[in-house]
């Protein structure tokens, strides 16, 4: 018998429905799951059984009553930079220690409301600056894949990677996540699970803790495309609380799988074919585009000339709003502080042991970029860029493109420590990052191994607010590629 | 554009971190090796390009200027390190 927590949501909602099992009975499980597993994944850093139990309670109640909502008794994970009510909340960085908001996201709020379970809150890159999630103060967490016939650790990707880990682990059926850069699909690429950036403003970002405000953005990471679409349904709404929240109606994505792709024009940008890009990655590449062109879509070879600037003006934008955002942590009114002779140097003492390393660095930059004289020259400049990197896309739009394909990340997973050099870490983005600062969706969905044995992922970028359409065609890549699970060594 | 160990001091002031010596000498490599990397962005011409302000076309919604919230002071303090009848505490900052 297949156990409760392989069950992709779709499956568990529908067994729920029919009363194979209980909602408690699979939140238990996946209670028990995390209990054996998390000391080898370090992928949850606080579990709310408690809590997870009474919310199972009340969805067996409802489902009993024949008032079943839309994720009624699924067991989440949540990304520890989403508010959660009384909830440890402190995206993982020591300057929020001991924080517990008075308040709920509104992402989480929305998933609550349609009967969601919450299991706990998980590991992930110090306010989401990271990509591999070895700048958590809470330790790093471990990729549940390993390369064939070795035992070493490997990062799971980053920021979200407690969120990837757990996923892929079979420690929660989905779990929220945030992608300012990459940090939903590169770890959703290193992990063998799927993950989307909806269009900027398709979720409230209101309650999530802010890194790079004009980014960041709420999306779900799951097992399967479908799941994806199930929980981005619940996630996006318009928000008086968020002014950049959009106010257009949140489609039923689930009925855009097992859509044909017939006749739909897929962009392949000759410019993300980089120098020195593994073999396996450009071959996976060339399955993808195998595999829509089976289905049915027309591909073809567009420019996106600017993508080259993407991630050099990603890291002027991005530290810079960091900046401004990081600068509430002053000791004040939450979370540590380190006394001083006077104000300042408790500002400075608490700031400096508050921070970890790539924090200070980001905020470093950013404070430098915009600082008196330096304005024009780098900030400035990147938002011009931007305007570039957007445009390229429209251009892409304009000629009748439904939909992007490249590969997500530049290579698999990597062994935690061995990239040092901050500018190397930072090109696990690169693919990404784009999406972002063009504001339009990007999924990845696992495509392949490579010959370690290690999961590879193709990323589909989409028209603002054409969420449905990477659906569509990513079910279409997932249907031909099969799915990927790990051997399980981390369960004791 | 590079910086030298005294601004990335002075940058370390302005952004109300204490760096010690030993760790504004590393910063410097570091923050250098990045201004270095985005220094590509020069070859890019921006001539008559508008910045971005917004990667979605949407007018700037507007709201009734009224009370919307609020009246639980005591919940706002409740995270801070150190408080009195809901007054966030801080070191004397006025002689």
């Amino acid at each position: 018998m297949t156990k409760l927590v392989d069950l992709t949501i779709a499956e568990a909602r529908d067994k729920l429905a029919a009363r194979e099992f209980t909602a408690t009975e699979l939140t238990d499980a996946y209670l028990g799951e995390i209990e054996k597993s998390n000391k080898a994944l370090n992928a949850y850093i606080t579990v709310t059984a408690e809590q997870a139990r009474e919310q199972a309670k009340a969805s067996d109640e409802r489902i009993a009553a024949g008032e079943a909502r839309p994720l009624e008794g699924i067991p989440l994970g949540i990304k520890d930079l989403y508010a959660t009510k009384g909830v440890h909340t402190q995206a993982c960085s020591h300057i929020l220690d001991g924080f517990k908001p008075e308040y709920e996201s509104t992402v989480t709020q929305n998933l609550w409301n349609d009967g969601a379970v919450m299991l706990g809150k998980l590991n992930m890159d110090e306010f989401a600056m990271g990509s591999s999630n070895e700048t958590s103060f809470y330790g790093n967490v471990i990729n549940p894949w390993r390369r064939q016939g070795s035992d070493t650790a490997l990062v799971p990707g980053g920021s979200s990677g407690g969120s990837a880990a757990a996923v892929a682990g079979h420690l929660c059926a989905a779990a929220t996540a945030s992608d300012t850069g990459g940090s939903i699909r590169q770890p959703a690429a290193l992990t063998g699970t799927v993950g989307i950036k909806p269009t900027y403003g398709r979720c409230s970002r209101w309650g999530m803790v802010a890194f790079a405000s004009s980014l960041d953005q709420a999306g779900p990471i799951g097992r399967t495309v479908r799941d994806n679409a199930i929980l981005l349904k619940s996630m996006a709404s318009v928000d008086a609380k968020d002014t950049t929240s959009v106010d257009a109606p949140v489609p039923d994505y689930e009925s855009f799988i097992g859509k044909s792709v017939k006749g739909m024009k897929i962009g392949i940008p000759k410019e993300y074919r980089v120098d020195g890009m593994p073999d396996a990655i450009n071959e996976l590449w060339q399955k993808g585009i195998d595999w829509l062109k089976d289905a049915g879509a027309e591909i073809v070879e567009i420019s996106l000339p600017h993508t080259k600037y993407a991630l050099p003006a990603y890291y002027i934008v991005a530290p810079a709003e960091a900046s401004s955002n990081l600068a509430r942590y002053d000791g004040v009114r939450y979370g540590l502080r380190v006394p001083g002779n006077d104000i300042i140097e408790m500002y400075e003492n608490t700031r400096a042991a508050g921070f970890g390393d790539e924090v200070k660095r980001r905020v470093m930059i950013g404070t430098y970029v915009l600082s008196a004289g330096y304005y024009d020259a780098y900030y400035l400049k990147a938002q011009k860029v931007r305007t570039l990197i957007k445009r390229d896309f429209d251009l892409a739009w304009e000629n009748g493109v439904d939909a992007i394909l490249t590969p997500t990340t530049p290579d698999a997973a990597f062994a935690p420590g061995e990239i040092t050099d901050p500018v190397t870490m930072y090109l696990n983005d690169i693919f990404t990052v784009t999406a972002n600062m063009a504001g339009v969706p990007g999924i990845s969905i696992p495509a392949g191994l490579n010959k370690d044995g290690l999961p590879l992922g193709l990323q589909l970028i989409g028209k603002p607010f054409d969420e449905g359409t990477l659906f569509q065609v990513g079910e279409v890549i997932e249907q031909a590629a099969g799915s990927f699970k790990p051997e399980n060594w981390w369960s004791k | 554009m590079s910086v030298d160990l005294n601004t990335v001091k002075r940058v370390a002031g302005l952004a109300r971190i204490k760096v010690d010596d030993e760790q504004a000498e590393k910063m410097t490599g570091e923050l250098n090796a990045i201004l270095g990397f985005v220094e590509q962005l020069d070859e890019v011409n921006i001539d008559g390009v508008e910045p971005m302000t917004s990667v979605v076309e949407q007018k700037m919604k507007m709201r009734e200027d009224g009370q919307t919230d609020g009246g639980y002071a005591d919940k706002i303090v409740k995270n801070a390190p150190v408080s009195e009848d809901n007054f966030f505490m801080v070191p004397k900052v006025v002689e």
